[in-house]
């Protein structure tokens, strides 16, 4: 069983070594949506520092669905997926490990250049840490609850702004609390509390995610 | 008399019609009893003056809006789970309704939120989290309208609606404490009310009852004559 998600996670990360522009294109977003604020709202420095984790957790949030339609997308164009439907290994690794590879290549990047948007943002570099932390926490969630709406919306006319519309009010609570263990930290609380909710959402997410997600691929490829 | 007689399409339209026409009817007599207690019987309030009548409307949109959600998404895991046609018809009909309820206790609150807290919107832990069930509601909706084979639709539909159901008690608190963190609570009810208050209040909740249930079984009507050879 673990074999077939080795493999899995193996094969979707070589897919996506060989297109990397799409991975490149998600993170590149991330990076000018984030950029876009300050034109936007204007540089005051105190401004900016105080919208900070919210602009940074959003634009994650948008970025993650751009990327999100991938998990399936091209499995289910050439065949793939109905195999891994028919296989013998259990449809809830193989979705498990579908999603893990693509939180690797999508959420992942994100972790690690959000501390140059911070930068950008002028965000107390003591903060950094927290900031990658949560999103690190987060970004998971955001991946799982993301492939049960991708798995649903599978071959649909329209299918990246349903997709989008299912599954960003269900983003809300990673949101407030991603964004709030940052402010929590910045206002010297410490972020320790939303941080644990956070992997609490986390464990939910990974329990009973692939069920769902399943049962939806299910649904799509009848 | 079976248990499950009703629970086929076939059998179920007559019923739902004749349900349809004695609750629409309740709802009618009971809308205007209400509104005539609530508007004209009962005492102004002592701190927020006439601008409070309109939680006659407010409140029971508001219960609806999210008992309505629980029950669809009650009859769309019955469906998913016992592959009944009617169970997944009936959580379709729901859906507009209860959007509806969500969207007339959003509006209503800010038509309230006006003359008694000065703004039309605040992020309020409740008004932030009726909007997102009003996104849930459209998602849903729209999802099921994407899809052109209905069977198919109607179990994507019963994942989301299930999907949604467990994270709605999550978006509720995390929304709570994100507005804990930004700001206290911008209002605090007396908790003593008085008794025509109540009364009109429970009727009206009572009208959006026997509406709900009326609009949703002249949907499901609709429902079922397009799907099911009569």
């Amino acid at each position: 069983m673990l074999e077939t998600a080795r493999c899995i996670v193996h094969r979707d990360l070589l897919l996506a070594l060989r297109r990397r522009s799409d991975v490149a294109i998600a993170l590149l977003f991330f990076v000018i949506v984030a950029s876009l604020f300050p034109l936007g709202i204007g540089a005051e420095p105190n401004l900016l520092r105080a919208i900070a984790p919210g602009v940074i957790w959003v634009a994650a949030l948008l970025s993650s669905i751009l990327s999100l339609h991938r998990v399936f997308e091209a499995d289910h164009a050439d065949g793939t997926l109905e195999q891994m439907l028919l296989g013998a290994a259990p449809l809830g690794v193989t979705v498990a490990a579908k999603t893990l590879a693509h939180w690797l290549v999508s959420g992942l990047p994100l972790v690690a250049i959000a501390p140059l948007i911070a930068l950008q943002y002028d965000l107390d570099a003591a903060l950094y840490g927290i900031l990658a932390l949560s999103l690190l926490l987060g970004t998971p969630v955001l991946s799982l609850i993301g492939a049960v709406a991708a798995a649903l919306t599978l071959g649909l006319r329209g299918g990246g702004v349903l997709l989008a519309l299912l599954v960003l009010p269900l983003y809300v609570p990673v949101l407030i609390m991603g964004a709030g263990a940052v402010e929590m930290a910045a206002a010297g609380l410490g972020g320790q509390g939303q941080l644990l909710l956070l992997a609490a959402l986390l464990v939910v997410a990974m329990a009973f995610a692939p069920w769902a997600i399943a049962a939806a691929l299910r649904i799509s490829s009848e | 008399m079976k248990l499950f007689w009703y629970s086929s399409p076939q059998t179920f339209y007559p019923l739902a019609g004749t349900l349809a026409k004695w609750t629409g009817a309740l709802a009618v007599v009971l809308m205007v009893v209400g509104l005539t207690i609530g508007f004209f019987v009962a005492p102004t309030d002592a701190q927020q003056g006439e601008a409070y009548r309109i939680i006659y409307i407010h409140v029971p949109a508001a219960w609806m809006s999210m008992f309505i959600y629980v029950v669809m998404a009650f009859w769309a895991g019955a469906g998913l789970a016992f592959n009944t046609r009617l169970s997944a018809m009936m959580a379709r009909a729901l859906a507009p309704t209860g959007a509806l309820m969500t969207f007339i206790a959003l509006w209503t609150g800010s038509l309230w939120g006006k003359p008694t807290w000065g703004t039309y919107w605040v992020w309020d832990a409740r008004l932030t989290s009726e909007l997102i069930l009003l996104f849930l509601y459209l998602g849903f909706m729209a999802l099921q309208a994407s899809i052109d084979d209905p069977r198919r639709a109607d179990r994507a539909g019963a994942v989301l609606a299930l999907v949604g159901v467990v994270n709605i008690p999550i978006i509720y608190y995390s929304v709570q404490w994100w507005n804990t963190l930004h700001q206290g609570a911008t209002i605090k009810r007396s908790s003593s009310i008085e008794s025509t208050m109540l009364t009109g209040m429970l009727v009206m909740v009572l009208a959006f009852w026997m509406y709900s249930i009326a609009a949703s079984l002249v949907r499901v009507r609709c429902i079922i004559r397009e799907r099911e050879a009569l």
